[in-house]
């Protein structure tokens, strides 16, 4: 059964996000105003108040800021260890993730790849590897 | 004159619960006891109480201790849930609200049974649906634990911080645990122990983090008119300050940096202190790395600069910055949030009553609390004047 704790929450907002990741595209918002892209989805610009937000298609690819490799048993669906990460996008906005790919360190660059989930939109997670998919 | 000086404000009273694994209470049961003790000590009784400041972690609030207690009318209440942060953001609060005649009597406690109920859990079930978490919740990172790792390796790669200043941050709670006798964990403890202890989230071991026990406590605040109630030595409250950053790690700038930059300019500069005049530092020591970046962000040394600040035994009894003196949550006691004892461990020290971890006549004491995923901060300075 699917933990309900990782499921989108479905609000006219984040919708959009997820939608998207269904059909494996990563949308990140931009402000019409001042160009400023936020994560995560909200009404109103951070950088400049504005509340004429639109969507971009993210480049895929993006810097590892930092990381932990965690050895407990979270889930069932994570098998220890894994590394999870903070990740800068090249659009200058900042996501969590989780990482794939070998010995991944701060500052490598990383590119963007699906993990699919039963019952759930595919999820964004990033790679070390750059051969094509 | 100021403010502040012609309504001084004083912790009158302070009692820890029951500690260690308490089978045979609740935590409202144990509440009752410190806040009976922590009440008696300023010369009082529950009748006095007016103004009650706690938070059960989100379990139970200020109504269902109001009524526990017989509390029936108080004039002031809060229940504000910044984490571990809480309890020294009661102190800025009731602060806030004595001097104004809001409420004259502030008792301020916790009390946690996490040990005995065995309900700390590291999955991801432990936070609830909200808005925000649905994009870092599916990524795996175990809550707090994981959180503060990726603090503490984006130091490491800024700074040059090594696991080795972070294990001297546990040794040095440990040499100070030996020292108290309601400690937990009392064994002798190396910086090797800690290098070879179990790997949970790297560069995290198993003794950056710390325990889970039952335990809590109460402080009482007042007023000069009646801390001279008082069967004990009140202690004077200089300042208090607060903040928060965020509660997705993604939305920090840099993460290293905590709310306690703010919470300790505000408390500080509210004192007319610097850190150069603080005689020991009580900081919320959920894990080593929390210690260091409160080191750095109070201003006892500079950012970055926190793992060579705490190298041969600065925090440890006989050091220079006295740190955790009760042992700490590393090594004394950790209920789940420590807020309260770090207040009632300054109150002790300041007052002299600290047995063989007494400090030589200490005058200014800070208290820094921490809460949620380093999320918030409250920082108080005490002092015996």
């Amino acid at each position: 059964m699917t933990d309900p704790a990782l499921e989108p929450y479905g609000d006219p907002i984040t919708g959009p996000f997820w939608e998207a990741a269904a059909r494996r595209v990563l949308l990140i918002q931009r402000c019409e105003d001042c160009e400023a892209c936020q994560f995560y989805p909200r009404p109103i610009c951070l950088a400049c108040e504005s509340r004429h937000l639109a969507w971009i298609e993210a480049s895929g690819t993006a810097t590892i800021y930092s990381l932990t490799t965690v050895h407990l048993r979270t889930a069932p669906e994570f098998e220890p260890p894994y590394v999870t990460a903070l990740i800068d996008l090249d659009e200058g906005v900042r996501m969590l993730t989780i990482i794939i790919g070998d010995n991944p360190k701060i500052g490598d660059r990383v590119r963007l790849a699906w993990r699919e989930r039963d019952g759930l939109p595919p999820l964004p997670i990033w790679t070390t590897e750059w051969r094509k998919q | 004159m100021s403010f502040w000086e012609r309504n001084p404000i004083y912790v009158v009273g302070a009692a820890e619960t029951l500690l260690g694994v308490v089978p045979d209470h609740t935590e409202l049961s144990m509440f009752a006891l410190a806040a009976q003790e922590a009440l008696s000590e300023a010369g009082m009784t529950f009748k006095d109480v007016d103004g009650i400041f706690v938070n059960y972690m989100g379990e139970e609030g200020s109504v269902q201790v109001g009524e526990y207690l017989g509390i029936s009318a108080p004039r002031y209440v809060d229940s504000a849930d910044i984490g571990g942060a809480s309890f020294v953001a009661f102190v800025h609060h009731a602060m806030n609200a004595i001097p104004y005649g809001r409420c004259e009597v502030a008792l301020i406690g916790y009390a946690s049974r996490q040990r005995s109920l065995r309900n700390r859990s590291y999955t991801l079930k432990e936070r609830g649906l909200d808005n925000a978490a649905q994009f870092e919740k599916p990524y795996g990172l175990p809550s707090p634990i994981g959180y503060y790792a990726m603090i503490a390796a984006r130091h490491f790669h800024e700074y040059g911080t090594q696991s080795e200043q972070l294990a001297e941050i546990a040794v040095a709670a440990r040499r100070w645990a030996q020292l108290n006798p309601k400690a937990w964990k009392r064994n002798p403890l190396t910086v090797e122990d800690v290098m070879e202890s179990r790997l949970i989230c790297k560069p995290l071991r198993r003794l950056d983090c710390c325990l889970i026990t039952d335990g809590g406590g109460a402080v009482i605040l007042s007023n000069k008119e009646r801390a001279r109630d008082a069967r004990k030595k009140p202690v004077r409250v200089l300042g208090a300050g607060e903040s928060q950053t965020r509660w997705n790690l993604s939305q920090a700038a840099d993460i290293t940096v905590t709310p306690g930059v703010v919470s300790g300019r505000a408390a500080l500069g509210m004192a007319g202190i610097s850190p150069t005049n603080v005689d020991f530092l009580q900081p919320y020591d959920s894990f080593t790395i929390t210690v260091l970046t409160a080191l750095e962000d109070l201003g006892f040394c500079k950012k970055g600069e926190g793992g060579a600040f705490v190298e041969n035994g600065r925090l440890a009894p006989g050091g220079a910055l006295p740190a955790m003196t009760s042992g700490g949550g590393l090594s004394y006691n950790h209920p789940g949030a420590l807020g309260v004892q770090i207040i009632i461990e300054a109150v002790r020290q300041l007052r002299g009553e600290a047995g063989a971890r007494q400090l030589e006549d200490p005058k200014i004491g800070v208290v820094h609390g921490v809460g949620v995923l380093l999320s918030t901060a409250a920082t108080a300075v005490l002092a015996n004047d």
